[in-house]
């Protein structure tokens, strides 16, 4: 066992578990962030994806000794209150069917959307084939995001 | 807390109001508690003793309604749409609806979520259960304002009196509607359909804000205090049994707690229930899976150790040679003269289909929580049947069912598997050892090798059509893992000169329903024979489809879902599809159209696919138009769209990349690394929906759109590039054209 603080979602988090446990697991078994979702646990279906400064990464594939001190960005910590224009396209759009991947996908797409404001079905594609929807709710997806990207650009409007 | 007990609701229910703490109103809906509520007779004296109180509907004095959701939800949205069904009848405002999953407790009545019959069974008792609470609200407001209840109506969370102009909010009307009667059942009116404004909306799921958040909703999510986490390892060989195993080096292994052989089966020789194998408890869910990686067993046996698929499909060829009344072939049913349509025939027609067996691969891993404590037990658990998840758990036990809690969390996709519960029975047989609340989680390799599989299957067709280009005989030998073809199945019945074979091969692999069953390749195979043959007779596919549909209703068949094969409703949807989809638009070579169309779970489906292949053989699937009857009334409109769309790319998915491997006794595959599923890449461009509303009771929509997917892309695919693919998964087909 090792002691790692962590910067979760903007607050420090001490841990001592084994050097080689994925960030997957201190999150869902040591902090209780459950919205991180296990999948296969070998980086292919992406339910895992957390930031880690601010990039997209397979949280159950890399170990907590890589991610300490660097921040780390979850699906609890992506607004503070269910705002972000991905979660409310989601909602608005009722992309969910299990809703199991969700989190998975949306923090995908929150790190799409992070560089390209306005992405083209082909970038979607090409942002979200490592995210498996077993209820295969990628036409709505692909609809979510584009729909995100409008409630984006209207706030950005709003701004200037 | 007084109880006032009235006169049955119906024949097998029962209404009751009763104040609780804080001055709510509750309008309970009582079955007996074996859940057979059909069994049960109006009996009002006895319903003190026997009808266990329960309530569905919860009218707070701020005018909060709470519904209480009893089905499980796997993402078919069933948390929605019935407590939509009874928020509609009520007249509440959407908005002040809170629905709260209830746990598993028999005065719900059925509470599994398969089949795609939570709808079809439950629609008209929400609607009743709505409508006699908005009749009391409306004889409370009456009462209040001495007028007529005639002169009243509820909408929106209030009761407006009609003449002057007068209302009263639900909540306002709570202590006043607790004091009253239960009416009878026949002066309780249900709503004109037309008058609906809630229902055939778009809603979106209940715990959409809870999904996008992370909340804890899913079975793998659960902790109770003190927990153990903990992995159960089996032979990958069905049926093999752990001799011995390092247990003592596993233990001394960091965050290890325990770790032991349970060699039982429950129920005996069961495959899909507890099935021997070794538990390791730890502290942690990675000290677990690390623990596990160290342990080495030695496993005995197996059921058929040596099996493999090549050696099933060289027995199915084997076995498509023989002729009826050979052993192993058995005639399933004879119509007509089979082998005289052969002879007058103007054209036959000979194929063989094949497709392998595949996993339900639920994306949230098999998992449940358990806390046993001597003859007691509690469960949290992503099941699709709690009843028998309850069931098995205590057969592993020893303790009674009712000595059992069972909590239903949100499921992280069902599909069918989620109606077996053998997690549940390792984790109870686990924490009944150990004595803490221990969470088993299976990893991705445990899914796809102890899945309880869609069956592969053999299929030898040969059929006729005359000379006036109609099918005219049919002949199918089936060779299959267990399960056989319905004997009335489509299209049975259908074609005069009718012969069905079955056959069976032994295997010893645990099977299990998933989406669809059966339909989900049936209709694969017989529309996609069904278009060689109009191609046979140089007909178009839909005109050789709908000349085949005629116009015949025809009554009940064995299986009991195919309860009426209604051709009307099936050539309309045909239609609609065709129509729709500008079915018969000349296309380009490479682009090609496909028509799909089944009956299955008690609706009605046709599907057109559009596809590309490009001349190095890759395919896009452009566009699926779905022309879908599933009754009179669609209760979300969102969610219905959903299950339609998600059946679609699930099906398509099935059809073109899934494939699981047999040698040896067991599954190849051990991740989605060697087991495809379809990605977001591989979607339909576009999918229209187009709900065809029938003068018939609402049905479910979790299985009906999948089944006709796949021969729609295969015949699209025909059309494109006059290629005739006949196995599952696509994927192995080269397409390339020139």
């Amino acid at each position: 066992m090792s002691k790692f603080t962590l910067q979760v979602n903007g607050q420090s988090h001490k841990v001592d578990v084994a050097p080689d446990t994925p960030l997957l697991w201190v999150l869902r078994d040591s902090l209780g962030l459950v919205g991180t979702k296990f999948g296969c646990g070998v980086g292919q279906c992406a339910a895992c994806v957390v930031h880690l400064g601010g990039a997209p990464i397979r949280s159950c594939m890399m170990p907590v000794s890589a991610a300490a001190g660097v921040n780390v960005t979850t699906i609890e910590g992506l607004s503070a209150d269910g705002s972000h224009p991905l979660q409310k396209a989601w909602c608005e759009l009722d992309v969910a069917q299990c809703g199991y991947c969700q989190p998975g996908q949306i923090m995908s797409a929150a790190a799409l959307l992070a560089h390209n404001p306005n992405p083209s079905d082909g970038d979607i594609d090409d942002a979200m084939a490592g995210n498996i929807c077993r209820c295969a709710t990628y036409y709505r997806i692909r609809a979510g995001i584009h729909r995100a990207a409008e409630i984006m650009a209207a706030a950005k409007e709003v701004r200037t | 807390m007084s109880a006032i007990l009235q006169a049955p609701l119906d024949r097998r229910s029962f209404l009751k109001i009763v104040t609780v703490a804080g001055g709510g109103l509750v309008l309970g809906y009582y079955v007996r508690p074996e859940g057979r509520a059909e069994a049960a007779k109006p009996d009002v004296e006895k319903v003190g003793g026997v009808f266990i109180p329960n309530a569905f509907i919860r009218i707070a004095p701020d005018g909060t309604v709470t519904v209480f959701s009893a089905r499980p939800e796997v993402g078919q949205g069933i948390k929605t749409s019935l407590p939509m069904v009874v928020a509609e009848e009520l007249g509440a405002d959407w908005r002040s609806v809170k629905v709260v999953s209830a746990q598993l407790d028999p005065v719900f009545g059925e509470q599994g979520a398969g089949g795609s019959m939570s709808t079809p069974t439950s629609y008209a008792a929400m609607r009743r259960m709505g409508a006699t609470a908005r009749t009391i609200l409306v004889e409370a407001a009456a009462q209040t304002w001495g007028v007529p209840a005639s002169e009243c109506a509820a909408a929106d969370g209030v009761v407006r009196h009609g003449p002057s102009g007068r209302s009263i909010k639900f909540g306002d009307l709570v202590a006043k509607a607790s004091t009253l009667p239960v009416p009878p059942e026949g002066s309780v009116r249900l709503k004109d359909p037309k008058d609906f404004t809630l229902l055939g909306s778009r809603i979106g799921g209940v715990d959409n804000p809870k999904v996008v958040t992370g909340q804890p909703l899913f079975g793998i999510d659960q902790t109770r205090p003190g927990m153990a986490y903990a992995v159960y390892d089996k032979s990958p060989v069905w049926g093999a049994r752990p001799l011995n195993a390092n247990l003592d080096q596993v233990k001394a292994l960091p965050g290890v707690r325990d770790a032991f052989i349970i060699d039982r089966t429950v129920p005996a020789d069961s495959l899909t229930g507890l099935v021997p194998g070794v538990a390791i408890v730890a502290d942690s869910t990675w000290a677990a899976f690390s623990a596990r990686r160290q342990l080495k067993v030695q496993w005995e046996g197996g059921r058929f150790p040596n099996s493999s698929w090549d050696d099933f499909a060289r027995q199915a060829r084997e076995l498509s040679k023989a002729a009826p009344g050979a052993p192993n072939v058995t005639e399933t049913r004879r119509d007509g003269d089979i082998d005289k349509a052969f002879a007058d025939a103007a054209h036959v027609v000979e194929a063989s289909y094949s497709y392998p067996f595949v996993a339900h691969a639920n994306l949230e891993p098999q998992n449940c929580l358990a806390h046993v404590q001597g003859d007691r037990a509690e469960i949290w658990a992503p099941t699709q049947d709690p009843d028998g998840a309850r069931r098995l758990a205590a057969q592993v036990l020893g303790i009674a069912p009712e000595k059992i809690q069972v909590t239903i969390t949100r499921i992280g996709g069902g599909f069918g598997r989620r109606l077996d519960a053998d997690p549940v029975a390792e984790a109870v047989a686990i924490s009944q050892r150990v004595g803490v609340p221990v969470k088993l989680t299976w990893n991705r390799t445990d899914d796809l090798q102890h899945d309880h599989y869609r069956p592969g299957g053999f299929h030898f067709l040969k059929g006729a059509v005359d000379s006036q280009g109609r099918l005219s005989g049919w002949r199918s030998h089936d060779v299959a893992f267990g399960s056989s073809m319905d004997s009335d199945g489509y299209p049975a019945r259908f074609v005069p000169n009718y012969l069905q074979l079955s056959s069976t091969l032994e295997n010893g692999i645990p099977q299990g329903p998933w989406r669809a069953p059966g339909d989900n390749t049936y209709a694969w195979v017989i529309c996609c024979f069904l278009d060689e043959l109009a191609h046979a007779a140089g007909k178009d596919p839909v005109e050789f489809n709908l000349a085949l549909l005629g116009n015949r209703d025809l009554g009940p068949g064995a299986d009991p879902r195919d309860r009426h094969y209604n051709a009307a409703r099936m050539r309309n949807v045909v239609r609609q599809a065709a129509e729709k989809s500008d079915w018969g638009r000349p296309l380009a070579r490479g682009k090609g159209k496909g028509l799909g169309y089944f009956f299955s779970h008690l609706g009605y489906v046709a599907e057109v696919a559009e596809v590309t292949v490009s001349q190095k053989g890759e395919l896009r699937v452009d566009r699926v138009v779905a022309a879908v009857d599933v009754g009179s009334q669609i209760v979300n409109l969102s969610g219905a769209e959903n299950q339609v769309q998600g059946g679609i790319i699930d099906g398509l998915s099935a059809a073109w990349q899934q494939e699981l491997d047999i040698r040896q006794g067991r599954v190849v595959q051990a991740n989605f690394d060697d087991y495809s599923m379809l990605r977001i890449n591989d979607a339909p461009r576009a999918i229209e929906v187009h709900f065809v509303k029938t003068d018939y009771p609402p049905t479910g929509l979790g299985e009906p759109p999948l089944p006709p997917l796949a021969p729609a892309v295969f015949n699209a695919i025909f059309a494109a590039t006059g290629k005739r693919v006949r196995q599952f998964p696509l994927s192995r087909t080269d397409l390339s054209w020139s």
